[in-house]
């Protein structure tokens, strides 16, 4: 069963925009370990601000109110601001590298699976074929469940990413956006009616 | 600007920030900033016997004085023996500075001499830490690191500067603002929560207020008082919320919990609407969480929002500052007379006391309490350690201001006492301060006597001797089934062992000693000992076991009365 999002019922999307400071992930990691918060996966990675870092965290719901889990992140002092993306509209995005056993004879098959999961082949040799593939969690799952006959000789994969769609972000500094939307216009992108930046997934 | 090195613009900054005493220990990468301490005469440093020591002092200098308290150690086994007393400051919010030298910059990491990860050991028991790898950077350190220690929810802050941090020079620029976007603690009640809350205070027939430390360290005591008054809202505190309302008021019903008073007990789980101001409901004051008050309507007034909600569900939360958060709530409480209830926590009280002190013949130490509080007519400050004599000394003298009693109630921290004693007499020189102690607890840091000696303290220091880990020896009386082990403790003459040091001492194993003994601690102008020789087998009485319900407190047996 999933949420709106792709995550699973239990799981929470928490987004935590925190100062790139030494020591910032080791503060986050040692708040859930002690309050018992189970993370089921963490991004970490820089923002449009510079200074500042954006962490996606997905707690999984039964081992502790999402509300606590949030409320402790706020007490961190590098804890810039903390959302629950969990009910919103939002975009979840992992990204997989996958190493799949194959031969001549059934290469074409994987490749065909590659193209209705929309993988991309980053690299080919003679008994092997590794895939790039983006997307939220089931769907790099079910890449993984078509692959397995075949042999999966390695699996890599990043932790979520998630974002909301439409005008709201989880930013901390909301800068200008109008002037951001003008810009995607005209780079020719889609803009949502009354929305000013661009739902164009 | 002027040039200046790590080490000068530490202490300048902490000059700045108003710091008179530093408790401390050398050792080697701290030299730098020893070394410097003489250009700094406004800086007392005090020597401690021991880190952990110095750590207790600076908490026990802030819970008297209200200030921050400044401990100071070297790297490695220095920085891991302030642990303790940091992990004491963080369970009960005191404002705390802990700063350590650690290896150079270049060694750090690479398991030198005295090198431990102390900033990864203090990480989970600070509200912040840092580590300074830039002279340049240690003005903006403090300056951040006493905000935060004080404001807020207190707690303690620990900074960490490698040796060649300190010897580095650089400009010295004392930062006037402090930008901490991630630090915004809120203040201001949210007002529809602080209406909603007094709609249900003012429709309540049963409404209690259970008063914490929140309301001692928020400055808020006469804003509580005015507020009960208005409201005729019965108050009872936590343990660590005593002094916070005054215990002689006719609104004061003691304090609740393990070992609160049976009639405070029974009216928070009686009460309609239970207001919890400045506290974070723990399970030593509360009892079993599920079965606490199950119908009560909760509000919960504090200024950490994650305390809302985390051990008990609350109904109307009101995260703020509560100096601002109760004058805008008795605003909104209209004047109400609620005679009825009260009268009947005083018939609870009546036929259920918790605090009378019954007829023996041996010696038992809330006699000592009780005959210290009326010699005092309750005007000194007492400092305990952990287990039989820190309630006792809760339970039978009554503070009628904050700041009066300073214990370690989150972390239970035994041997507290007398270093704590020893910093709330030197941030309150002119209070009378007692120091209460276990013998076991005295034990583990009865080195600091020497402390007394050297600063010429008139700390008076009271030993509850009962020969026993009596809290322990209790629970395995009461839950193991007289299964005693390891609980009755050897000791030295303690008299011998201060005579020793050079401090007074006077052993009390009778009755009508108690009173001459007090009497001459407090005429005389030094540190004294009183070595009180106690009954072993007294027990603290009421009691919650643990596990149960406030409604399952058990008075003290029928056995036990008659002894």
């Amino acid at each position: 069963m999933t949420t709106g999002n792709g995550t699973r019922q239990a799981q929470h999307t928490v987004v935590a925009i925190v100062e790139d400071k030494p020591g910032v992930l080791q503060r986050v990691a040692g708040l859930f370990r002690r309050r018992g918060f189970n993370i089921e996966s963490l991004a970490v990675g820089p923002t449009e601000v510079e200074g500042l870092s954006r962490m996606t965290i997905i707690v999984d719901g039964a081992s502790a109110p999402v509300e606590q889990v949030e409320k402790q992140l706020y007490k961190l002092i590098d804890v810039v601001k903390v959302s629950d993306l969990t009910h919103e509209d939002a975009i979840t995005r992992e990204l997989a590298l996958l190493k799949v056993r194959c031969n001549n004879v059934n290469r074409h098959e994987l490749l065909d699976i590659a193209g209705v999961f929309r993988a991309d082949v980053v690299d080919m040799a003679t008994n092997s074929l590794t895939l790039q593939v983006v997307g939220d969690e089931d769907k790099i799952n079910g890449l993984i469940t078509m692959c397995q006959p075949y042999g999966v000789r390695e699996l890599s994969r990043t932790g979520t990413i998630a974002m909301t769609r439409g005008a709201k972000t989880t930013t901390v500094h909301e800068s200008e956006p109008e002037a951001i939307a003008r810009v995607h216009q005209s780079q020719g992108r889609r803009v949502e009616s009354k929305e000013l930046p661009f739902s164009s997934d | 600007m002027v040039r200046m090195t790590g080490s000068q613009i530490l202490l300048e900054c902490l000059q700045r920030e108003g710091v008179s005493t530093l408790f401390g220990y050398p050792g080697g990468v701290v030299l730098p900033l020893y070394d410097t301490l003489p250009q700094f005469p406004a800086i007392q440093h005090v020597l401690t016997r021991h880190e952990q020591g110095a750590a207790h002092m600076a908490d026990g200098y802030a819970r008297a004085s209200g200030e921050v308290g400044v401990c100071l150690a070297t790297s490695g086994p220095g920085a891991t023996n302030l642990v303790t007393g940091i992990a004491t400051s963080f369970l009960d919010s005191t404002p705390v500075v802990a700063i350590t030298g650690n290896v150079a910059r270049t060694l750090l990491g690479k398991d030198g001499f005295q090198e431990a990860d102390i900033t990864g050991i203090t990480q989970p028991i600070t509200k912040h830490n840092y580590l300074v790898m830039r002279a340049e950077d240690i003005a903006m350190t403090v300056r951040e690191a006493f905000h935060i220690a004080r404001t807020g929810r207190p707690g303690p802050v620990h900074i960490d500067i490698p040796k060649d941090v300190f010897q580095e020079e650089t400009e010295f620029d004392w930062p006037t603002e402090i930008n901490l976007r991630g630090y915004r603690p809120t203040t201001k009640g949210h007002s529809g929560m602080i209406r909603r809350a007094a709609e249900a205070i003012n429709k309540a027939e049963r409404p209690i207020i259970i008063s914490g430390h929140g309301i001692i360290w928020g400055d808020a005591s006469n804003e509580l008082l005015e507020l009960a008054q208005k409201a005729q809202i019965p108050v009872i505190t936590t343990f660590l919320g005593i002094g916070g309302f005054p215990e002689t008021n006719s609104l004061s019903y003691g304090w609740l919990g393990m070992h609160g008073m049976y009639h405070a007990n029974m009216a928070a789980d009686e009460a309609d609407v239970v207001v919890g101001i400045g506290m974070r409901f723990d399970d030593r004051a509360m009892g079993r969480f599920k079965d606490f008050n199950p119908t009560a309507t909760i509000i919960h007034i504090d200024i950490d929002p994650a305390e809302i909600g985390k051990n008990l569900p609350t109904a109307i939360p009101v995260v703020g500052d509560v100096k601002r958060v109760l004058p805008d709530l008795r605003e909104h409480l209209d004047q109400r007379d609620r005679s009825d209830w009260l009268a009947w926590i005083d018939k609870v009280e009546e036929e259920h006391p918790s605090l009378e002190i019954r007829e023996t013949r041996r010696l038992i130490p809330q006699e000592i309490i009780r005959t210290l509080y009326e010699e005092t007519n309750g005007t000194a400050t007492l400092v305990t350690g952990v287990g039989q004599h820190q309630m006792w000394a809760g339970q039978h003298y009554f503070y009628d201001n904050p700041r009066k009693l300073v214990s370690s109630g989150g972390l239970g921290t035994m041997g507290f006492e007398l270093p704590a004693a020893i910093g709330a007499q030197m941030g309150t020189p002119h209070s009378e301060i007692w120091a209460i102690c276990g013998d076991a607890g005295f034990q583990m840091t009865m080195q600091e006597l020497a402390v007394c000696v050297d600063e010429r303290l008139p700390l008076k220091i009271a030993i509850m001797n009962n020969g026993y880990l009596g809290m322990v020896r209790q629970w395995q009386e009461l839950f193991y089934d007289e299964n005693f082990v390891s609980v009755a403790v050897t000791q030295p003459d303690f008299c011998k062992l201060a005579d020793a040091y050079g401090v007074r001492a006077l052993r009390v194993e009778t009755k009508a000693e108690v009173l001459p003994a007090i009497q001459e601690a407090r005429n005389y102008d030094g540190p004294i000992l009183i070595d009180f020789h106690v009954d072993q087998d007294e027990n603290v009485w009421p009691m919650v076991p643990a596990g149960a319900a406030l409604s399952e407190t058990i008075e003290m047996p029928e056995k036990e009365l008659a002894r």
